[in-house]
This record gives C-alpha cells, sequence and structure tokens, in this order.
C-alpha cells in the first residue's frame, strides 16, 4: 500500500476570540469492500474510521467515517482560539492502526 | 432427430434457469441504501423526538460530474457555548450501499458548527444532514446531487 502521509494546515498565528479554519488531509485509499482489482478479486476493505482533533490534549472535534466518505479524506473545521497550544490529530484505520500530526499555534 | 430435440430444449431450459440462479444470489451483495433505510435511520436517532426548522446551510454541486469525490459543505448557526451547542451531525446518502457517510462530534470549544468534507456518491441521490443539539433538538436539511459517474467501486 501506498505511503499514508498525514496533512495539517493550521496558521501559525491568531488572536484570542478570533475563529480559524482548520484543513486536514491524508492520503488513503479508503477501499470501501466493494470495489475489485484487475483480477477481479474484491479488495478487503480497509477504512479510516475516526478522527480526532484535540487541543492542548482535550479532544474538540471528532468525525466517524464509513465507506461512504471519499479517498484521501479532507476534513475542514472551525476552532476558536483562547490560548496558545499544540494540536494533535489523529486519525483511526480499520484493525486499529493510528497516524497522528501536530501542529503549534501561537497568539499573534 | 427427434430425440436430439427433446434433449436440447431442456439444456437451453437449464441454461436459463442457472442464469437466472446466478443473478439472483448476486442482487444481496449489491444491495443499496434506500429512502427507506435512511428515514429508519433518522428514526432511530431522534427516537420519536421532532425534527425542529433551525436552518442548515448545507452546500452541494447540483451536478457531481465525478462520484467519487463530492464535495460537500455544512454551517449550522449556533452560538457554541456551554449551554447551546450542536452536538452532533450526521450526514447520510439514500442510494449509497450504505445509508451512513459520517458522524461529526462538535464541541463548545470549537466556537462555531461547521464542516467541509468529500464524499463518494454512487448515483444521483438525496443526501440529509442531520443535527443534533445539546438540548434535544434536531434539525434536517437534504439536497439532491446528480451523479454522471458513479463511485464506490461499481
Amino acid at each position: 500500500m501506498a505511503k499514508v502521509k498525514a496533512r495539517v494546515k493550521v496558521q501559525k498565528k491568531a488572536s484570542v476570540g478570533e475563529v480559524i479554519e482548520i484543513k486536514t488531509l491524508i492520503s488513503h485509499p479508503m477501499h470501501s469492500g466493494r470495489a475489485v482489482d484487475a483480477d477481479g478479486k474484491a479488495i478487503p476493505r480497509n477504512i479510516i474510521k475516526s478522527f480526532t482533533a484535540k487541543f492542548n490534549g482535550n479532544p474538540v472535534f471528532n468525525v466517524d467515517l464509513k465507506p461512504s466518505v471519499a479517498s484521501n479524506p479532507f476534513i475542514v473545521f472551525p476552532f476558536k482560539v483562547t490560548e496558545a497550544g499544540r494540536f494533535d490529530f489523529i486519525w483511526v484505520e480499520d484493525g486499529g492502526k493510528e497516524y497522528t500530526a501536530s501542529k503549534n499555534m501561537k497568539i499573534a | 432427430m427427434v430425440a436430439q430435440k427433446m434433449t436440447l430444449i431442456p439444456r437451453r431450459q437449464a441454461m436459463r434457469l442457472l442464469s437466472g440462479v446466478a443473478a439472483s444470489s448476486l442482487f444481496p451483495l449489491r444491495s443499496f441504501a434506500t429512502p427507506d433505510k435512511v428515514a429508519s435511520r433518522i428514526s432511530e436517532i431522534t427516537n420519536g423526538r421532532k425534527v425542529s426548522d433551525i436552518d442548515i446551510y448545507l452546500d452541494m454541486p447540483e451536478i457531481a460530474e465525478n462520484g467519487n469525490q463530492v464535495k460537500i459543505v455544512f454551517e449550522i448557526d449556533s452560538p457554541m457555548n456551554e449551554d447551546e451547542y450542536v452536538k452532533t451531525v450526521f450526514v447520510f446518502a439514500d442510494g449509497n450501499p450504505e445509508p451512513d457517510v459520517a458522524k461529526f462530534n462538535f464541541t463548545p470549544a470549537m466556537g462555531a458548527c461547521g464542516a467541509t468534507t468529500r464524499m463518494r456518491l454512487s448515483k444521483t441521490q438525496n443526501v440529509i444532514v442531520l443535527a443534533e443539539m445539546n438540548n434535544g433538538l434536531f434539525a434536517k436539511a437534504d439536497t439532491k446531487v446528480k451523479v454522471t459517474i458513479g463511485g464506490c467501486g461499481g
């Protein structure tokens, strides 16, 4: 399988009270278990089943994904800035394998 | 001659029968969600509580050229504080192999309620967004998307 790569875009500096937009993307085929390969064999299901965003250790946003989510899951969500800190992003694949990314944000 | 004809006809019938059996045994694998299934999922979640008329801004293309990557944007006007916030947003598609697409769990820390993602659509169908507020109220929005090339590997 191609290497799974997580990418996140968070602005480096923000002011208190501002609602910022966080963009996340993970390269993943999201095999639904319904498609077949070139030999006609079914490709087993393998999807990213959950995504969680944490800020300074507290979970702030979570998504449960189903096979109907497109390959390379792209998720954009808002976040209200209250203090400087660190974002942690966790994607969980079928079978429990985790992919992570993190970003730091300062107060402008 | 007569004997030969008699053997031919049963074989053809047998072939027709066999192909019929093969086709019907394939259908369960290809079962798709229906508006009924989505309606029953929604009633399962709402559990009889009524769906109020809170507005959901839902943006999807009217015509999707490729059902493999269809952008969905939703926003709900909510103060997003501890007393009043949107707890969960469910996305359903009534023509996909399974009705559930994604479930978004929001928290007041986000300051606003909205998200963008990309989904698969196997054919022209309705996409339904159901939101649950922390006070038990629900809101719903739906849109029809025409799909020219389906997703979902088939």
